[in-house]
């Protein structure tokens, strides 16, 4: 089998396996209901995961995004509280906002040659200060508009209900898989997480893609902001604390390369599955403390550093026998 | 073949000159290159390919000459800019992306897409049917790290002449690879030179030249020695081109004036390491200087490097004179015996550019008494302005950066930087590259001095002339062999020459 699809497989195996044990001992958990639930409860994670995953293969990193939705939810809760904006008009405001703040790192990366941990971890205190700025209470949503966006979904059979949020999430992930794998811009991003030298000196421009990657985390950030304030119905400055390393280990656990270069963004989604597959075991069996999610994350991420640790040393091996 | 003389030159660079702080790495330079032609390119370390090769493709701003493609003068601003132009370049290290798969490779940047989408099948077809060309039948699907460095290479070259396709400059591309396969590169020259391209080929493997070439040119000290056609030439003169004799009379005039050997101090036998340097006896005597002669990557710095434990031999002893077994398997244990190195390539492993002339003195003399001890600022400082003025370093004071002073002096600082250290035995590997031609006196005569005092030095050089001026002996390595020995009388460049250039075969007539 081909190198690069076997962290990949190893992550549907590990899922496939989790899900096997769980219905195992609750069988109530493979049912539409469940897995519909899995995804509207992991809709903002996930969106933000997609970006996140640009960001890893480029061989960068995202430290903001966490509290770029913090601040998504505080702007839009504020905005619609204080103006008669429209959700519609205020979110496109919100995405400007968010995809120019991305920009603004990407540039700052490029240009000063700084490391992306250090531009975005400025980034990170910077967003969730505004959010600060914008309100330190939590601020409710009262938006008859947002009632219906709670109420819209697709019953499937079996009565679980794919909502809104949750339909959205997956149509980021297509939208995701088509430009990683099927534009250029998406083989730019893998060829500068293979070498940004030596893409360079293909021809691969530099700049417009760094830009164009933290714009992109930075547009799927505040697109998660808009469906994490939908599914809170509340926009809070404390919120979403640490969410960019969930997002980072969902990234990881679904098969990229920490040094970039290569992953799948289905496999993310795959990551974001297991992680939700957890927490939902927890709340089956009742009697576990919600902080065994954590270990279990902890041990599956250890498992895969490993596990690409070993990739990394066969396929070296092998090129030197080849060689 | 070659055309006729009157045919105009595919790609020419007439008077071209580069200066680098502190050294002329070209000095008005010409090279033409004819289509349908392979053109060597050679030359020692430092000799200028390199340099010439960033000037024609732009990679580097050259400070005079013009660059011609097809009699038009062309300003290519860099590699991609010459790719636009037809000029091609592939690098000893395979230029390409490991983790992409084979057709990505090949078309990155020039995907074939339908409604903004890259259409893998259509990718894919064009991958296979343009590696088709060169032989190769492989899954272009597959990741290009699963494949050997020959297939990335060809793969490489493909690349660069599907994007430029009017000259392709290959830079050492056989270095890595093995007979078998530089057969297989060589037919894909072949081909390439039939469908009328220009090729430049960079190597040091004599006998690859031969095979290959159509015309040679030799580059020394950044200056043209030469361009020959390779029918006319023979090894013998090839390697005169390229070590030859242009020392300063100045030089020539040092006899070995003083004693000579004493007694035997170090004795190697058997000493090697597989794949580096092949085992060889070595007998080191007080106050005698022992030249290493041989072309670029024919052991010459390997030797130096398994004595000295940077690379630790896996063969054979060494004793002192004494007859004590000495443990040489790290720098640390030879410094510790009282050896000294300066290596070939000061920028990156000598001098520390950003310290100061004082800190890379006492940097050597620091790591032997051990970090605990700190030398005190006011000793380091008397330490520094004696060898300033013993070796006239040229510096307005000891507190100035390394990296700021010229190649002779940064040499010079080295030096001091060893013999503050007191070492019985120095090894230099090329100590007068790349520095002025009075500098360059000026070294050989702090060799001699320090012969004098009793010291015993290992240097190695491709001047073979400094050599003549300096050795008592001197050791004659080929192939990472060391494969002859001459001493006294022996000792001319000709007698050099012919034993660096005779190959195994007969020679190459």
């Amino acid at each position: 089998m081909n190198a690069r699809l076997l962290p990949l497989a190893a992550t549907l195996v590990i899922f496939l396996a989790a899900y096997a044990v769980c219905y195992a001992q609750y069988p109530a958990m493979l049912s539409t209901r469940v897995i519909g639930n899995l995804l509207t409860d992991n809709a903002f994670l996930g969106i933000v995961a997609v970006g996140m995953t640009f960001v890893i293969i480029s061989g960068g990193i995202d430290l903001s995004v966490g509290s770029v939705i913090a601040f998504a939810g505080v702007f839009i809760a504020v905005l619609l509280r204080d103006t008669g904006l429209h959700p519609l008009a205020v979110f496109a405001l919100l995405l400007v906002l968010a995809t120019l703040f991305g920009a603004a790192m990407g540039a700052t990366i490029h240009f000063l040659e700084m490391p992306p941990f250090i531009v975005t971890l400025a980034g990170m205190f910077l967003a969730r200060g505004m959010a600060y700025v914008l309100s330190i209470d939590a601020v409710p949503i009262t938006h008859e508009f947002y009632d219906q966006m709670q109420d819209l979904y697709w019953l499937m059979p079996g009565k679980g209900r794919l909502t809104l949020i949750g339909g959205l999430m997956l149509l980021v992930f297509i939208m995701g898989g088509i430009l990683a794998h099927r534009t250029r811009f998406g083989m730019n991003v893998y060829a500068i997480g293979g070498g940004a030298q030596t893409a360079a000196l293909m021809g691969v421009p530099l700049g417009r893609t760094t830009i164009a990657i933290y714009a992109l985390s930075g547009l799927l950030a505040g697109l998660a902001g808009i469906v994490f304030s939908i599914y809170t119905s509340a926009g809070y400055s404390l919120a979403t604390v640490g969410v960019e390393l969930d997002a980072i280990a969902a990234v990881v656990i679904g098969g990229t390369l920490l040094t970039g270069g290569s992953g799948f963004v289905a496999g993310t989604l795959i990551g974001v599955l297991i992680m939700g597959l957890i927490q939902t075991y927890i709340i089956f069996d009742g009697a576990l403390s919600s902080w065994w999610t954590k270990i279990l994350i902890g041990m599956l991420l250890f498992a895969f550093i490993v596990l690409q640790k070993g990739l990394v040393w066969t396929t070296a091996k092998r090129r030197i026998a080849g060689g | 073949m070659p055309q006729s003389e009157a045919s105009q030159p595919l790609l020419r660079a007439r008077g071209v000159r580069k200066v680098f702080p502190g050294t002329v790495a070209l000095d008005g330079v010409d090279f033409s290159l004819r289509a349908g032609e392979v053109h060597a390119l050679l030359g020692e370390n430092g000799a200028g390919k390199s340099t010439l090769i960033k000037c024609l493709t732009g990679a580097y701003r050259r400070d005079d000459g013009d660059i011609l493609l097809n009699g038009e003068i062309i300003d290519p601003k860099g590699t991609i800019d010459a790719q636009g132009y037809g000029i091609g370049t592939v690098y000893q290290e395979v230029n390409l992306l490991p983790n992409l798969t084979v057709a990505e490779n090949l078309s990155l940047g020039h995907q074939p897409t339908r409604f903004g989408m890259i259409s893998t099948r259509a990718m894919n077809a064009r991958a296979r049917e343009v590696l088709s060309q060169y032989g190769l039948d492989i899954d272009v699907g597959r990741s290009l790290s699963s494949y050997s460095v020959a297939v990335q290479q060809v793969i490489a070259i493909a690349r660069a002449v599907t994007l430029s396709g009017k000259v392709l400059i290959l830079d050492e591309p056989t270095a890595s690879l093995d007979s078998h396969e530089v057969e297989m590169l060589f037919d894909v020259i072949r081909s390439l030179k039939q469908r009328g391209l220009g090729i430049v080929f960079i190597s040091h493997f004599l006998d690859q030249i031969f095979t290959i070439s159509d015309r040679i040119t030799v580059l020394r000290n950044g200056r043209l020695v030469g361009t020959e056609a390779t029918r006319d030439i023979d090894r013998v003169a090839l390697v005169n081109m390229m070590l030859g004799r242009e020392l300063e009379q100045e030089v020539r005039s040092h006899g070995k004036t003083h004693a000579g050997p004493g007694e035997a101090r170090l004795a190697f036998t058997g000493f090697g390491r597989k794949g580096r340097i092949e085992p060889f006896d070595l007998t080191i005597q007080a106050g005698e200087v022992v030249g290493v002669a041989g072309l670029l990557g024919s052991g010459r710095t390997e030797t130096a490097e398994v004595l000295f434990g940077v690379a630790a031999h896996d063969s054979g002893e060494a004793r002192r004179g004494d007859g004590t077994v000495l443990r040489l398997t790290s720098p640390r244990e030879a410094i510790a015996a009282g050896f000294g190195f300066c290596p070939e390539d000061r920028k990156t492993d000598g001098v520390i550019a950003d310290l100061t002339v004082r800190e890379n003195i006492a940097l050597a003399l620091q790591a032997r008494i051990g970090w605990m001890r700190r030398i005190p600022d006011r000793e380091q400082k008397a330490m520094a302005n004696d060898y300033i003025r013993k070796l006239d370093i040229r510096t307005p004071d000891a507190e100035k950066p390394v990296g700021l002073l010229s190649g002779g002096n940064q040499q010079k600082v080295m030096l001091a930087r060893w013999l503050v250290t007191n070492p019985s035995f120095l090894i230099l590997d090329e100590p007068t590259r790349g520095i002025d031609v009075g500098a360059h006196a000026e070294i050989i005569r702090l060799i001699e001095e320090l012969c004098a005092q009793g010291m015993s030095l290992l240097v190695i050089s491709s001047e073979l002339d400094e050599l003549v001026a300096y050795s008592h002996r001197v050791l004659v390595v080929r192939d990472r062999r060391h494969v002859a020995e001459l001493s006294g009388g022996e000792i001319t460049t000709d007698n050099m020459v012919r034993a660096i250039a005779a190959p195994e075969k007969e020679a190459v007539a």
